[in-house]
């Protein structure tokens, strides 16, 4: 449809998209009833247990695993040779080949009767190491005379003569970048730095794999898309795609961090060579030195801005290392951190870089919140330079409907400006502050996408529904899809059931990340229901004997479209399921599609914040969230996704750090040391819903997952640099940080 | 003929071009006159790319319509978490 035709959900009064129902999956959760990664076991099932390199960067000379092998107890063991498949990034990261390339990458595995006895069949393999120099920097990794991971991953974007650890060169814009500072009245130019974090979901990785000598293989594994983890294992095992059926577990959190695979392809090959079925699951040290983190940052930046507030021009050139493969998610964030403001000049560089440090994985909104972190600074920075309000200057720049992007496209029907005058309006606001505390804000964006995406839809004999989708539910989706199919039917939400179905049962269904499945999911909910009540009324028309396009269906019910149709009663869905046999057999509705034209997605966040001018210690006094749902289908989830993000962010601010020693190694893999902020560091994060309909989803809906974490970066920096009186370039802002700046700028 | 935009580091392969004419009537044309008529492009359509069409992100659906006066941009691939 046309940007600015009417949207279909234009007037439409929901009956239960909107309301809050119990979830579905509560109960089940609170009483310990629901099955984990962990949870599941099997008959004569062994355990299996990873050994990992101590060094940052070394090449394996050779692996002798013979005494394991003889160890009473142990049934397999696995290296990389086992894996025959041609080698990728996600295999090497699984299981290392020619070189150890971080601190904890996996370079053997072991399968056991117990944990005991496979943890002592890793003491007996012997790794012939030859350790070399190493670099977790992503400043010093770009120096020419820094340690080389790889010899040939650098792209063609690359200039010549660049370290062998840059890997891709990003750049983004559009106008003259000095002509715009040319006109500018005041203009900031920082360095920035941000630390990797970790997407700090509280269930490890987990999984059972069980493959018969058959090559037929089943997996349950906790994960954000088991159709994903389907798709990568079986080449890597050699496997047809059909032979290996995956089920997804209940999950703990993902984040994004569980995208990706680390132990399922080790757990099938131990399965496949002892010809049992194999659980692993990693510890909370396994989960922190080998998976995730998220990138660490160097970026520069420099805005230029007007008297009266308008930005003339901004340019940034951004560093991010995404561990030791190529990936960081670097072009995100020269692709968002600008994209809030509607700028005739602005330019954005952005380099991928490799360290010693564990493969990067997806982080809610990868790259943006470090993007929107430096941009919101600096202008928070000119608005206090130049006396103006801070939220009067991002209206007053505010990316609107025809705005070109600094990634490029202009945007379509957008939200921004509806949460910053939220935001303006709310009492928050002009709320007074103490001594030693400061007010912050800032804006965000994220792309959000669809994909495909298949579902199937059975009207059950008695008038229920059974509903199966294939993405993990992180963030409410059964409760969504059940709700947006009760809509649609016009029956109640307890008459619909919505189940995760495995790998055999759907068609293919990517992640559950890039904030699609309430868009793409919903989408495909939505069309199957109407499939369902196509067949419905046709069924209807055959037992009144009248054409099926005389039928429509209304609450619930088929009835004749108008009085020449005929006088039939209302016909209800029950009626219709409990005929079914009678009239034709059983009524399914499908819809498998590639959803694309997911709607970009914005968000404004105010924080409070109160600095301890003897420590350095911040505390977090109020923080609201204004951010465009769309539609909020099911209100209590979006607005849990919201304060998710919102915390997650001022984890990232404030506490949370990969910190290496001079070895290479990490020196704080448990939740002792490596901080996430816990309900008592926090106030209650206040949430305001905006509603612009995205014209791509029939009931106006935008993912809302990943936005939220993108502005806290910058609200939480804003804030506490207001409050201590001088302005932080480095995150997180841990107390020595902060009484650091706080003596430099009184010195 | 389709106007495309293309991103900064790309236009080394364009001649310095920020913007390229092809003749295509759906993405999947779009990508295959893209990668012959710019060669060094095409490293990067494999690696992974999205395309805006009139401000929506389109990543695979290779008969997507794209009209004479539409605005075209390359992006890279996007992914999420």
């Amino acid at each position: 449809m046309a940007l600015d035709d009417k949207h279909e959900a234009d007037g439409r009064v929901f009956k239960v998209v909107g309301t809050r129902p119990v979830r579905p999956d509560g109960i089940d959760k609170v009483t310990g009833r629901a099955r984990f990664g962990a949870d599941m076991s099997m008959p004569g099932m062994l355990v299996g247990w990873v050994l990992r390199s101590p060094h940052a960067h070394a090449q394996i000379r050779s692996i002798d695993t013979s005494k394991a092998e003889a160890l009473p107890g142990v049934k397999a063991v696995v290296t990389r040779k086992d894996f025959t498949a041609e080698s990728d990034d996600v295999l090497d990261n699984c299981m290392a080949g020619a070189k150890a390339l971080y601190d904890g990458h996996a370079v053997a595995a072991v399968a056991a009767v117990s944990a005991k006895v496979a943890k002592q069949a890793l003491k007996l393999i012997a790794v012939d190491y030859e350790v070399l120099p190493h670099v977790t920097d992503v400043d010093e990794a770009m120096k020419l005379d820094a340690p080389v991971l790889h010899k040939d991953k650098t792209d063609e974007t690359v200039p010549a003569g660049m370290s062998k650890n840059v890997i891709q060169r990003f750049e983004y814009g559009h106008g003259d970048v000095e002509a715009g500072f040319a006109e500018a009245d005041e203009i900031v130019s920082r360095s920035f730095k941000t630390a990797a974090t970790h997407q700090g979901y509280i269930e490890p990785h987990a999984c059972v794999a069980s493959m018969g000598p058959d090559g037929q293989a089943d997996l349950w594994v906790c994960t954000q898309g088991h159709y994903m983890v389907r798709n990568v294992c079986a080449p890597m095992l050699g496997m047809d795609i059909g032979k290996l059926r995956v089920t997804a577990s209940e999950i703990g959190g993902g984040f994004g961090g569980k995208t990706t695979v680390f132990l399922e392809p080790v757990a099938l090959m131990l399965s496949r060579k002892s010809g049992r079925p194999v659980k692993m699951v990693m510890t909370r040290e396994d989960v922190l030195r080998a998976t995730g983190p998220t990138a660490s940052t160097s970026i520069d930046v420099k805005i230029g801005m007007k008297k009266d507030g308008t930005i003339t021009a901004g340019w940034a050139e951004m560093r991010y290392q995404g561990g030791a493969y190529p990936g960081s998610p670097v072009q995100f964030g020269a692709m968002a951190a600008f994209a809030p403001y509607n700028l005739k000049h602005v330019k954005t560089i952005g380099w991928d870089v490799v360290t010693n440090r564990p493969k990067q994985a997806a982080y809610r909104a990868p790259g943006a919140p470090m993007g929107a972190y430096v941009v919101e600074s600096v202008i928070d920075e000119l608005c206090g330079n130049l006396g103006l309000d801070r939220l009067s200057v991002r209206l007053k720049n505010a990316s609107t409907e025809g705005a070109k992007a600094s990634y490029g496209p202009r945007f379509g029907k957008i939200g921004l400006t509806a949460t910053l005058e939220a935001a303006k309006a709310h009492p928050h606001y002009s709320a007074p502050l103490g001594p030693s505390q400061g007010r912050g804000i800032s804006c965000g964006f994220w792309f959000n996408f669809g994909g495909d995406t298949s579902v199937s839809l059975s009207v059950n004999n008695d008038g229920t529904i059974s509903l199966s989708e294939g993405n993990p539910d992180i963030g409410g989706s059964r409760a969504s899809m059940t709700m947006m199919a009760a809509e649609e039917l016009g029956i109640p939400y307890d008459s619909v059931r919505t189940i995760i179905a495995d790998t055999s049962a759907l068609g293919q269904n990517e992640v559950t990340d890039g904030s699609r499945v309430t868009f793409a999911v919903g989408l495909a909910t939505i069309k199957a229901a109407r499939d369902a009540i196509t067949k419905m009324c046709s069924r209807a028309a055959k037992v009144w004997g009248i054409d099926e396009d005389a039928v429509i269906w209304e609450d619930g019910h088929a009835k004749p479209a108008g009085p020449n149709a005929g006088k039939f009663p209302p016909m209800s869905l029950a009626e219709i399921a409990a005929q079914a046999s009678n009239t034709g057999g059983p009524i399914a509705g499908h819809h498998e599609v590639n959803a694309e034209g997911a709607g970009v997605s914005f968000a404004t966040h105010m924080c409070d914040a109160e600095v301890d001018p003897e420590t350095g210690a911040v505390k977090i006094l109020r923080y609201t969230v204004f951010q465009d749902a769309g539609k909020a289908v099911h209100p209590a989830y979006v607005e849990g996704q919201f304060q998710g993000g919102a915390v997650q962010g001022i984890g990232w601010a404030l506490n949370e750090e990969y910190i290496y020693g001079k070895d290479g190694r990490l020196q704080n893999p448990g939740f002792l040391d490596y901080r996430v902020p816990v309900a008592s560091d926090l106030p209650m994060i206040d949430t305001v819903i905006i509603e612009v309909p995205n014209p791509g989803h029939p009931y106006g809906v935008r993912g809302v997952g990943e936005t939220s974490i993108v502005p806290p970066l910058a609200a939480v920096a804003n804030a506490v640099s207001a409050a201590a009186g001088v302005r932080l370039t480095e995150l997180p802002m841990s107390p020595p940080r902060v009484l650091k700046a706080i003596d430099t700028a009184r010195a | 003929m389709v106007k495309v935009a293309i991103w900064g580091s790309l236009r080394v392969a364009t001649e310095g071009r920020a913007e390229v004419e092809v003749d295509a009537k759906n993405l999947r044309e779009l990508l295959d006159r893209l990668a012959d008529a710019y060669p060094g492009i095409k490293p990067q359509i494999d690696r992974g790319v999205s395309v805006s069409i009139d401000g929506l992100i389109y990543n695979d659906s290779w008969f997507t319509p794209i009209g004479r006066g539409s605005e075209v941009v390359l992006l890279p691939r996007i992914v999420g978490g």
